[in-house]
């Protein structure tokens, strides 16, 4: 018989076979994440050219282990933990298939420390992407799989859970937004994980000598399916949680379901054309193949972003200002609970993410653009601002909310929790900044020595360059600060963190009080919906959220001008045909 | 009456849109619509595209096309690479091994070179410095450019895809002069 919780806090209701799979998932990805922070400061300290910790052959086994364990293993066991959260917690029911979910998370497990043992024997040092005909031992491959598999069967025990919950009532209407975009999430999973399996399987089978040949072209253009698609996951999952944090501490709701759900059904319909942002320098494809897929069709999939980058703001603001901070464009913001990580970290990534993630994708996607940054450090800058501040500081602050909630546990040293997003988001965005700046110089990502020792020919980047590169190194160094923050206010939180009674308010350290809109339990075997006097009121003349309006045109102004910067850039360069 | 729980409208897909959504998707889509356009555009008018010529071949094929223009050209050695300058408006190739690019080529300005790229081996990433030019050379692929040097000097082609231990060794030139 399923049981459940309802937290005195939240009022939120945990089945407890899926509790405990959330917790698992969570502390498995808070453990992968402290070992990409640890390698991702051997490999800002050697790209620092003045450092240069590393020599060669361990740089680049640390460059293959952050990448795989930050992009990959830390990121999707937090999102597992998501989906069972948007599932069986919100729609208030029991999770499915719990034995599954338990055998996904062993497999993910085993996977995950698979892989990375491969990576630590030292023969498989190939980066994240992999790329045929560069080999790497066969458990390295083996390992993606397993973890593949595992992670397929969390989808899979996501989508059982909607269903049961349909089957037994325990909603009415629609399932709520968060759980639309976790379903989101889920969809591209499933598409990004099937192919996951048609590059590796066959390249694990040449690894082990059963296959001749991989063909490096079609290699990259399937793998790509899998590494691009797994970042729009992410993109769908953060957005999400974006949605539910807004909620939890605004009492926030969505300024219009349609749009909100729209945006989500244009990253189902488009987003998984952009394998072709890597492929736009590449030789045997055609222009308008690549026009049409890297646009997403016609940037229908940048079209929803910028969407979400309106709604969810502009939420925050209806609510708000429904509390009294009317006055002037921006009290709103400027009365927001700043102190509180779950804020920070939510509007800091929501802001990184927008202005610098999505400007800069956009830019070095476009086909000819392309050409002046494809593998450029200017890339790996790019989804630093997408994944490690979009999604990742958007997972943190989650964290901040669910050590309390989920795991009933006071936070431990809360002035740490209070200003990690500020220094994770002021390294990160420093590190950024320079990264870009250096990538536009010409400085190549995946490269361990700007200074060439030891070639025959000789080759000298511009200072500016070296400047650049160690202002990215210092800015590495905090943001790497700020995840060890996190981690020691994690752990501690669990191992050390007051233990909440029943009465404990949400927040207490911070002051911050519970949202009024959190579920009440006078109706524990069907979902309440929102009373009726809540009517979305619009068509009024004025503008409900006139700040976040002002806030978009200035994300459009920045987004433009950047744009024709780089088209000029572009056309000094050598003419091609 | 939030983001997580159901909407408080069963029928929410007739809910009508607020001003500064409607106002923000319009402007969004205009725009990415004109993102979309300035491709085809630059097709048209701009001066650097991509070729879409592009050949399957295999490592010997192509080396064999390298070695017999090094043959026919070449004009000197740097670090026991040869210099080779081919004849203005002719086929050029230049292809990169671990880790190397081989031959050096060297240019006129103002004209026009068919450019062939291949690898011998794995992935490598042909990156023009300080032009900022990149390109993916993938073994088993001739990559096929017009290229049009508009500045005379030295040129270097850094290996920008991660090629293994030796990645950071692997430096090419073009030169170009004034003619």
């Amino acid at each position: 018989m399923a049981q459940f919780r309802v937290c005195p806090d939240s009022g939120f209701y945990f089945d407890k076979s899926a509790e405990s799979l959330m917790k698992a998932n969570a502390v498995a990805g808070a453990v992968f994440l402290l070992v990409a922070g640890f390698l991702g400061l051997g490999v800002i300290l050697t790209r620092w050219q003045e450092v240069h910790l590393l020599p060669a052959d361990v740089f680049y086994q640390v460059l293959t282990g952050h990448g795989i364990n930050a992009l990959i293993f830390w990121i999707i066991f937090f999102e597992i933990a998501i989906l069972y959260f948007a599932s069986s917690t919100l729609l208030r029911t029991r999770l499915a298939a719990p034995r599954w979910a338990w055998l996904g998370f062993a497999l993910m497990i085993i996977g995950a420390v698979t892989n990375n043992i491969a990576v630590l024997q030292g023969n498989s040092s190939v980066m994240m992407t992999s790329y045929a005909p560069m080999q790497a031992a066969p458990h390295f491959y083996l390992g993606l799989i397993l973890f593949a598999v595992g992670a397929l069967i969390g989808c899979f025990v996501f989508l059982g859970t909607l269903v049961i919950a349909r089957d037994d009532k325990t909603y009415e209407g629609s399932i709520p937004l968060v759980t639309f975009g976790a379903l989101t999430a889920c969809i591209i999973a499933i598409f990004t994980i099937a192919s996951g399996a048609i590059i590796l399987v066959p390249t694990f089978l040449w690894s082990v000598g059963y296959i001749g040949h991989i063909d490096a072209a079609m290699y990259r253009l399937i793998w790509w399916g899998l590494g691009h698609s797994s970042q729009q996951i992410n993109v769908a999952a953060h957005v999400s949680v974006w949605y539910l944090i807004a909620g939890v501490l605004f009492g926030a709701r969505p300024m219009s379901e349609k749009v909100s759900r729209s945006a989500f059904l244009l990253y189902i319909l488009f987003l998984q054309l952009a394998c072709a942002h890597h492929l736009l320098a590449d030789p045997g494809l055609s222009s308008e193949w690549k026009v049409f897929n890297t646009s997403y069709a016609m940037y229908l999939a940048v079209l929803a972003s910028m969407i979400h980058g309106l709604t969810v703001p502009g939420s925050v603001e209806v609510a708000q200002r429904a509390k009294g901070y009317t006055k002037g464009m921006f009290e709103w913001l400027r009365k927001a609970p700043w102190g509180n990580p779950v804020f920070s970290g939510f509007f800091f990534s929501l802001v990184i993410f927008g202005f610098i993630g999505g400007i800069t994708g956009v830019v070095m996607g476009t086909e000819q653009i392309n050409l002046i940054i494809h593998n450029t450090i200017y890339v790996p800058a790019h989804f630093h601002a997408t994944v490690a501040v979009g999604t990742t500081l958007t997972f943190m602050a989650l964290t901040y909310l669910l050590i309390p909630v989920l795991f009933r546990r006071a936070l431990f040293l809360p002035w740490m929790a209070k200003w990690q997003p500020y220094v994770f988001s002021a390294g990160m965005t420093l590190m950024i900044l320079f990264m870009l700046g250096a990538g536009t110089l010409g400085v190549s990502r995946r490269h361990w020595d700007m200074d060439f020792t030891g070639a025959a020919l000789s080759f000298d980047y511009p200072g500016t360059a070296y400047t650049m590169m160690a202002v990215a190194g210092i800015g590495g160094v905090l943001a790497v600060l700020g995840g060890a923050m996190f981690l020691i206010v994690t752990v501690g939180s669990l191992l050390f963190g007051k233990k909440l009674d029943e009465s404990a308010g949400l927040f207490q350290g911070f002051g911050v009080p519970l949202a009024p809109s959190a579920y009440t339990i006078e109706q524990p075997e069907r979902l309440q919906m929102a009373p009726k006097l809540a009517v979305e009121q619009h068509g009024s003349g004025g503008m409900e959220a006139p700040g976040t309006f002002a806030l978009a045109l200035a994300l459009l102004v920045c987004f433009v001008v950047y744009y024709f910067i780089n088209w000029d850039y572009l056309a000094s360069v050598w003419p091609l045909s | 009456m939030s983001s997580f729980l159901p909407p408080s409208e069963r029928i929410w897909w007739k809910t009508p849109i607020g001003k500064e959504e409607i106002l923000w998707i319009g402007i969004a889509l205009v725009w990415c619509l004109i993102m979309f356009f300035m491709m085809p555009y630059w097709h048209i008018y701009g001066k650097q595209n991509l070729s879409n010529e592009a050949y399957q071949t295999t490592a010997p094929r192509f080396q064999a096309r390298v070695d017999e223009m090094v043959a026919q050209y070449k004009i000197g050695e740097q670090a026991g690479i040869p210099i080779v300058k081919p004849p203005a408006g002719s086929d050029v190739y230049m292809l990169g091994r671990l880790w190397q690019w081989y031959p050096i080529l060297e240019l006129e300005k103002d004209q026009s070179y068919r450019l062939h790229l291949s690898s011998m081996d794995w992935n490598h990433g042909f990156s023009l410095q300080p032009v900022n030019i990149n390109l993916q050379i993938i073994p088993g692929y001739e990559m096929v450019i017009t290229v049009t040097p508009d500045q005379a000097g030295e040129f270097t082609v850094v290996c920008n895809e991660f090629c293994g231990i030796g990645h950071h060794l692997m430096l090419g030139k073009i030169y170009v002069k004034e003619n």
